[in-house]
């Protein structure tokens, strides 16, 4: 692989660029593989790199239906953060979130990893008594947070309206190391070091079978062809009940539309992150000057990646309450993703009732954070049968009551 | 140089002028106006600069579609960024700025990265700035951001208001051009309800500029004048339909006073449509040529150039060289000649040319220079001359022509947004060169049945006569699917000119080297060129989204209505694929940006979301009430006087409840009657107690869990008479309750006769409380007896009070002997004002929530949200005895023997005190020895509530603990986040487990 730099870039430039390779290779299919992943979003390519640099297994194959990064790991807000209330969450964000910070450095692929911050605002008492229990519970786990008052909440975003009228500003948990990163490059930047390591990355073909042998899994059926595998991890969040169907068991995941939208491009005015979940929004600002805005997910399931007008109605609502400068600006854009959301609104990764088949989804409103840390742990699972971030995550849990419910801490959760 | 020309302009009147500036210059211009047509009257061309590159920009077009003319309108509180010249509508005083440059339009030190350029291709940033780690952050990114983003934001709130409207129609039409005219003549003589709405300030789109009617203007406005007299048809003017959804629900944005800032109307409307059917007669759009420094300003779509003549009589150049690949842009030249100006050639790729327009194009004059394109546009912040070459070649420079603009044309794209938005399918048209409907499938609506069509130009019919008879063929088709029988046909007459073939051309010439295919610009707003796209595909980002992606092409706020096919186009050919067999991406809305003001409308400040008032809200604001926002409710915090702290406050009413009486409004508390023959059944379902056995005249506290077996909400039910139950549920859970009964009840129990009311705003409810709360009660006078005897304790009793119809709960959250009375919510606040002045003698002290949840926890009640944050079960907090043994099932039950569930360990309620007496930090944990396996501190315990109780004069908590209730006495160490000293420890609290009843352990107090 051609190493990316500058003098690489300023050594291109004299001929036009002609001599950049591709970013990954596209292989047809072999026969078998040691392990297929199917879905080449963050977490199921963010799997594939750990198996091969953690484990050293390589005869990999990842498997995506449509484009490597083409879910919801290319249509979301981009917020990382770890400031997470139940021991469980706090690991593994907090783990993907300190991989994050290098992640450019070890993939050399630019993912622009901005740590900002992350400022939650509390707007009613019961939220400075929950942000206050989560800053307590992060001194434990070691993730650094804080919670301010309303006067430091102005200081790190003035366009923020604190006073009021509805819901004025009480204070805010704020963690320093948080912020975002570029969503499309941290699919690429995996998709191009798996390639890479010598693993076929095979875009266009959907996984349509799940072949079995005594309750063990042999390979899978796609649209390619059958391909053998010894080891199947899924990886395919919105579509997860789809693929458990194929292996014969059911999931406790529903889907439903969470949408964004985004405003036309201005100058800087806001460096941080700012959640604001009493009034359901949050905002920041890209590198491109777009205000990035999400709000809560539809009420309601669905497939259509279309989401409905008032939940986007309601959410302008609530940032142009928290930043009245927004009123002026125009909606560029607006989109929707399928999220795979649990009961307990925290993700699974786990073995599946077919032995060597793992599944890792339920992220839902909020795995993009969790990618590199997901993708540790899912690979650590599959190589070695257990990880210590993926133990409380297991299917299990559902059967036996051990959720690990983070609506507690915010309404909404990315 | 632009200028006025001396006569024309359908759409100015020259009598009135309007003066504005530009970048502090004074300039004037016509009512009528766009600010891009008077710029270009008083010859400024330079409008903007690009985003990436800083590239000098021009205006392109003269539609929705601009990308370059975009500027800072208005100041202070009403400023506006990435304002489109080319649909800002000039009015007198209007101020307007250019953006995207330092420290000038004319010379902006970010022109450096033109220069750069080479450096600067798709995706560097990707492969660069990745060393040294922390410069990212300090370095490369607030460079990139600073240099990136267009206009300034506004530092102050809207001074401007926004509505919405709400319409039901059988059919809306987006546009009203020719078809959309002819459309809504047909569907409005069907007698269809129909709104048409336009986007521009004026119907008749097109047609007269482009012709192919012999009276234009007259059709149109005939047209216009049938469907006003027509009371089922309404034209809206400057309001664009902006987004179609599931269920025939169509959004349209109406601008009503962006050209009258500080009048008194709305500045913004959006309509909430929602329709049978939605025609989309939205046109075309032109499309720009890929050829070397087509993007310096002067180059415009011949279409655009031909606007500003026959509509705003301003000519963009003096000299123009119109370069084309279709017969339409002849159209351009005509006008220029027509105008009095020259046009030195008109720049064909097409090897041959016959046709009407061009013979009269050739028959005035100009001459037509076959099979040749642009190699180089020449100047710098304008055109100076082209270079031209063969179009077949690698763009060897043959001749070179003098002028100050250039009119390019690279054919037609119909506008299929709205088609596409709900998911409508587009098929390649070769012909054309473009995609359009496939009308085998459409959108689909609830029924299954298509709901979208597109007519005219925007279903591919693009010459007038094909436009016309396909938009009356399909508006016939749509009103007879909507089940009405179509009037005779009326179409007007009209003198198409029959029109050649285009070639399609995606690069210009078409064996460009890559030294001038990194000059030609796809998307001009983004910067991004021929040589990206290239680019992006020869790494592998092969599909349209990766390179969308990887580029930025089409992610301007024009949202690439110039640049998609095109870019699509040199995608097809970069990875030797069929264009439809690339793709295309998906159009979302909206059509055009819309301003957020007019999402959000008139929800605003205090009324932003719906405002919840007790009967005495208006009472507690004078009293000074610090409000505290529970759901869409406000209440009371505590009553502070004069400059009282809340905490003194909140100590003082606590004081004056507990020694003598205190007034509560309660009315927030919800409500819910459950009625009917299976009322017992159900609330035995809904709550873990056994409710069915509650006697008419009594109350009882009961929890209700989740299926999971979380409790989520706790309340006193009371049985008003057999077969009616009224359930108190928290202030906030209110709704929530409500739901989840009918929910069950419509999804699970559908057979059982049960109704259930919300009531909660139907009572005021006002807990009288405190020694002294008899007394008060009974001196207002009433026939109830009130008591020990006659009212004891869980009881409940209709009658009078003081003249008013209440009812009297005997219940208590405070512990202290306590009625809460309800009465109807318009005696509220007369009632409340009765209390108040018959206890003044024993000094009646309002209280407010917070008094109200310290004197909850001196007596260990739970709080929902504080003991419990749905993870909690009832048996965690010792509520054990409220869940029935007898019943069969209850929601929750089944998961209240989940292995979980059922576990030892399970953390239990207790209460705390610290060692010293003060107050524990509120959600601190309980440390415990070690570190789990993922390296964090274990835990063995959390606080859950913590208060300092002025009546016992210390802190008091509660919490949940592992094993606490078997724990008493000992003492466990708590974190903190205060900051320790440099190099110490973290600081910790110690506390002691206790009971977590506080105060009045007995009960004695209530009871009396
Ligand atoms: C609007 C929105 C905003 C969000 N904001 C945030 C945020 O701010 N912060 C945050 O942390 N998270 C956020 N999220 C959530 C986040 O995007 C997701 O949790 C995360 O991207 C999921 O990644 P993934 O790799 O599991 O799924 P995906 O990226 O969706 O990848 C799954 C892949 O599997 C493929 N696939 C499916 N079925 C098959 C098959 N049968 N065969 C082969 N391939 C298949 C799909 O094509 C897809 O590419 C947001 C989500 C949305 C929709």
């Amino acid at each position: 692989m051609r190493r990316y730099s500058a003098f690489a870039i300023a050594r291109e430039a004299a001929r036009f660029h002609s001599g950049w390779d591709r970013a990954w290779r596209s292989p047809t299919p072999r026969s078998a593989y040691d392990a297929i992943i199917v879905g080449a979003g963050g977490h199921g390519l963010a799997t594939a790199y750990y198996l091969g640099k953690n484990h050293g297994l390589t005869n990999v194959a990842v498997i995506e239906k449509g484009w490597l990064g083409g879910g919801n790991t290319g249509r979301n807000t981009t917020i990382i953060r770890s400031n997470y209330l139940q021991d469980p969450s706090a690991a593994i964000y907090e783990k993907a979130r300190s991989l994050y910070e290098t992640l450019s450095q070890d993939l050399n692929y630019n993912i622009m990893f901005s740590p900002r911050g992350v400022m939650m605002l509390a707007q009613t008492q019961h939220e400075v008594r929950g942000y206050q229990r989560t800053a307590h519970a992060n001194a434990l786990q070691g993730v650094t947070t804080e919670f301010v008052g309303p006067k430091r909440v102005k200081e790190l975003c003035p366009i923020i309206n604190i006073d009021g009228p509805r819901y004025p500003v009480l204070g805010g948990l704020w963690q320093a190391r948080a912020g975002t990163a570029r969503h499309d490059a941290v699919a690429w930047g995996y998709a191009r070091a798996c390639s890479d390591m010598g693993m076929d990355i095979i875009q266009q073909c959907e996984v349509t079978g799940i072949t079995r042998e005594g309750g063990k899994v042999t390979g899978v059926e796609t649209t390619k062809g059958a391909i053998g595998c010894k080891k199947l991890g899924v990886v395919v969040a919105g579509h997860s009940g789809v693929v458990a169907n194929m292996a014969g068991f059911r999931l406790p995941i529903e889907s439903v539309a969470l949408q964004a939208l985004v405003s036309e491009p201005i100058k800087p005015v806001m460096d941080i992150v700012v959640m604001a979940n009493t009034v359901h929004g949050y905002m920041s600002q890209s590198d491109k000057g777009e205000m990035v805005i999400g709000g809560g997910a539809d009420g309601y399931n669905n497939y259509t990646q279309r989401g409905s007008f008032q939940h986007v109605e309601e959410t302008v609502r609530a940032l142009i309450e928290t930043f009245p400068m927004l009123s002026r600006l125009k909606m560029l854009r607006w989109w929707g993703g399928i999220v795979d959301m649990t009961g307990d609104r925290s993700p699974i990764i786990s073995k599946t009732p077919v032995e060597n088949m793992f599944i890792n989804c339920g992220w839902g409103t909020g795995g993009f954070k969790a990618i590199p840390g997901s993708g540790w742990a899912m690979a650590e699972l599959m190589a070695t049968g257990g990880s210590p971030l993926a133990q409380e995550f297991s299917l299990g849990r559902f059967r036996e009551g051990r959720f690990i419910d983070e609506s507690v801490a915010a309404g909404v959760a990315h | 140089m632009s200028s006025r020309l001396p006569q024309g302009g359908r759409l100015i009147d020259r009598s009135t002028r309007m003066a504005f500036t530009f970048n502090g210059t004074p300039m004037t211009g016509f009512r009528g106006d766009t600010l891009a047509s008077a710029l270009l009257a008083n010859g400024q061309r330079l409008m903007g600069r690009s985003f990436k590159y800083h590239r000098p920009r021009g205006v392109v077009t003269s539609g929705a579609e601009e990308p370059n003319a975009l500027v800072n309108l208005g100041r202070g509180d009403r400023l506006e960024p990435n304002q489109r010249a080319t649909t800002t509508p000039l009015f007198d005083g209007l101020t307007a700025r250019s953006q995207n440059h330092w420290p000038s339009l004319e010379y902006d030190i970010g022109e450096v990265n033109v220069a750069l350029s080479r450096f600067l291709p798709a995706g560097f940033y990707y492969k660069t700035f990745i060393h040294p780690r922390v410069a990212w952050k300090h370095v490369f990114e607030p460079f990139i951001r600073q240099s990136a983003g267009l206009g300034k934001a506004p530092k102050k709130p809207d001074p401007d208001r926004y509505e919405h409207f709400y319409a039901h129609v059988d059919v809306v039409i987006a546009g009203a051009g020719m078809a959309g005219l002819q459309a809504a003549l047909v569907a409005g003589r069907a007698g269809l309800n129909v709104l048409l709405c336009e986007q521009e300030g004026h119907a008749g789109g097109r047609l007269p500029v482009d012709g192919g009617m012999a009276d234009a203007d007259g059709w149109i406005e005939g047209t216009v004048a049938a469907l006003a007299a027509m009371p089922n048809v309404t034209m809206r003017l400057n309001t664009q339909v902006s987004g179609v959804y599931d269920h025939g629900y169509v959004l349209a944005y109406e601008r009503i006073a962006d050209d009258a800032p500080g009048s008194d109307a709305p500045r913004h409307r959006l309509w909430r449509i929602r329709a049978r059917h939605v025609i989309a007669a939205t046109g075309a759009l032109e499309r720009p040529l890929s050829f070397a420094g087509n993007d310096k300003p002067g180059v415009m779509l011949a279409s655009a150039l031909r606007d500003y003549i026959v509509n705003y009589g301003v000519s963009a150049g003096d000299r123009t060289v119109i370069v084309t690949n279709n017969d339409d842009a002849y159209r351009t030249a005509l006008a220029i000649k027509a105008a009095g100006l020259d046009v030195p050639c008109i720049v064909d790729a097409r090897p041959e040319v016959t046709g009407d327009l061009p013979a009269r194009a050739r028959a005035a004059g100009i001459e037509v220079k076959t099979g040749m394109g642009i190699a180089e546009v020449r100047g710098r912040k304008g055109v100076t001359g082209v270079r031209l070459c063969r179009q077949a070649g690698s763009g060897v420079p043959v001749e070179e022509v003098a002028c100050d603009a250039v009119a390019m044309s690279g054919g037609w794209s119909p506008v299929v947004h709205l088609w596409s938005h709900c998911g409508g399918k587009l098929t390649w048209d070769d012909a054309g060169a473009f995609f359009r409907p496939d009308h085998a499938r459409p959108p689909t609506n609830q029924d299954g049945a298509g709901f979208v069509t597109c007519l005219g130009a925007a279903d591919g019919a693009l010459v007038t006569q094909d436009a016309l008879s396909n938009a009356d063929a399909m508006a016939r088709q749509v009103v007879g699917a909507l089940g009405v029988k179509p009037a005779a046909a009326d179409l007007p007459e009209t003198d198409s000119v029959a029109e050649a073939p285009l070639m399609p051309v995606w690069v210009m010439p078409h064996g460009a080297g890559p030294k001038k295919r990194a000059k030609m610009w796809l998307d001009f707003q983004n910067d991004v060129k021929v040589s990206d796209v290239q680019l992006a595909a020869q790494e592998g980002f092969e599909s349209v989204e990766h390179t969308k992606r990887y580029t930025t092409l089409g992610m301007a706020t024009d949202q690439g209505k110039l640049s998609n096919i095109n870019g699509l186009a040199i995608l097809a050919e970069a990875r030797g694929a069929a264009i439809p067999d690339v793709g295309t991406t998906t159009f979302r809305p909206p059509y055009t940006p819309i301003s957020m003001g007019a999402i959000a409308g008139e929800a605003r400040g205090e009324i932003f979301q719906p405002l919840r008032r007790t009967p005495i809200h208006d009472w507690h604001a004078g009293r000074g009430a610090y409000w505290e926002p529970v759901g869409y409710w406000r209440r009371p915090y505590c009553f502070p006087q004069e400059d009282e702290s809340h905490a003194d406050a909140v100590a003082r009413e606590i004081d004056a409840t507990r020694n003598g009486v205190g007034l509560l409004d309660a009315s927030t508390l919800g409500k819910i009657i459950v009625k009917g023959p299976d009322a017992g059944r159900f609330m035995d379902m809904l709550y873990t107690n056994m409710m069915s056995s509650l006697k008419p005249g009594r109350c009882r506290y009961g929890l209700m869990c989740n299926e999971n077996g979380f409790l989520m909400d706790d309340g006193v039910v009371a049985r008003l008479n057999d077969d009616t139950f009224l359930v108190h549920t928290t202030t906030g859970g209110a709704d929530h309750v409500h739901a989840h009964m009918e929910d069950w009840l419509q999804c699970e129990w559908w057979d059982w006769q049960v109704f259930t009311a919300n009531v909660t705003e139907a009572w005021a409810q006002i807990a009288v409380v405190g020694p002294k709360a008899r007394t008060v009660l009974e001196k207002l006078g009433t026939g109830i007896d009130l008591s020990a005897e006659g009212l004891p304790f869980m009881a409940w009793a209709e009658g009078r009070i003081g003249g008013f119809d209440a009812r009297v709960f005997r219940i208590s959250f405070s512990g202290e002997l306590s009625f809460e009375v309800a009465v109807p919510a318009s005696q509220g606040l007369a009632f409340w004002e009765a209390l108040m002045e018959a206890g003044g003698e024993f000094g009646i002290t309002p209280y407010g929530t917070e008094a109200l949840h310290v004197m909850r926890a001196e007596k260990g009640f739970i709080m929902i949200g504080d003991e419990t944050d749905g993870t909690v079960i009832p048996q965690d907090l010792g509520l054990d005895w409220a869940i029935s043994k007898k019943k069969d099932d209850y929601l929750g039950k089944r998961a209240h023997e989940r292995s979980h569930m059922t576990d030892p360990e399970r953390w239990k309620l207790v209460g705390l005190e610290t060692v010293d007496g003060s107050v524990l930090p509120d959600g601190s944990y309980a440390i415990a020895e070690g570190e789990n396996a993922n390296g964090q501190r274990n835990t063995q315990g959390r606080v859950t509530s913590t208060y300092y109780s002025p009546t016992l004069g210390k802190g008091i908590a509660m919490g949940l603990v592992l094993n606490g209730p078997d724990r008493m006495g000992e003492v466990l160490t708590f974190n903190t986040t205060e900051v320790p000293e440099r190099g110490g420890p973290p600081k910790t609290i110690e506390a002691q487990i206790v009971s977590p009843v506080f105060y009045d352990p007995e009960g004695e107090k209530q009871n009396v």
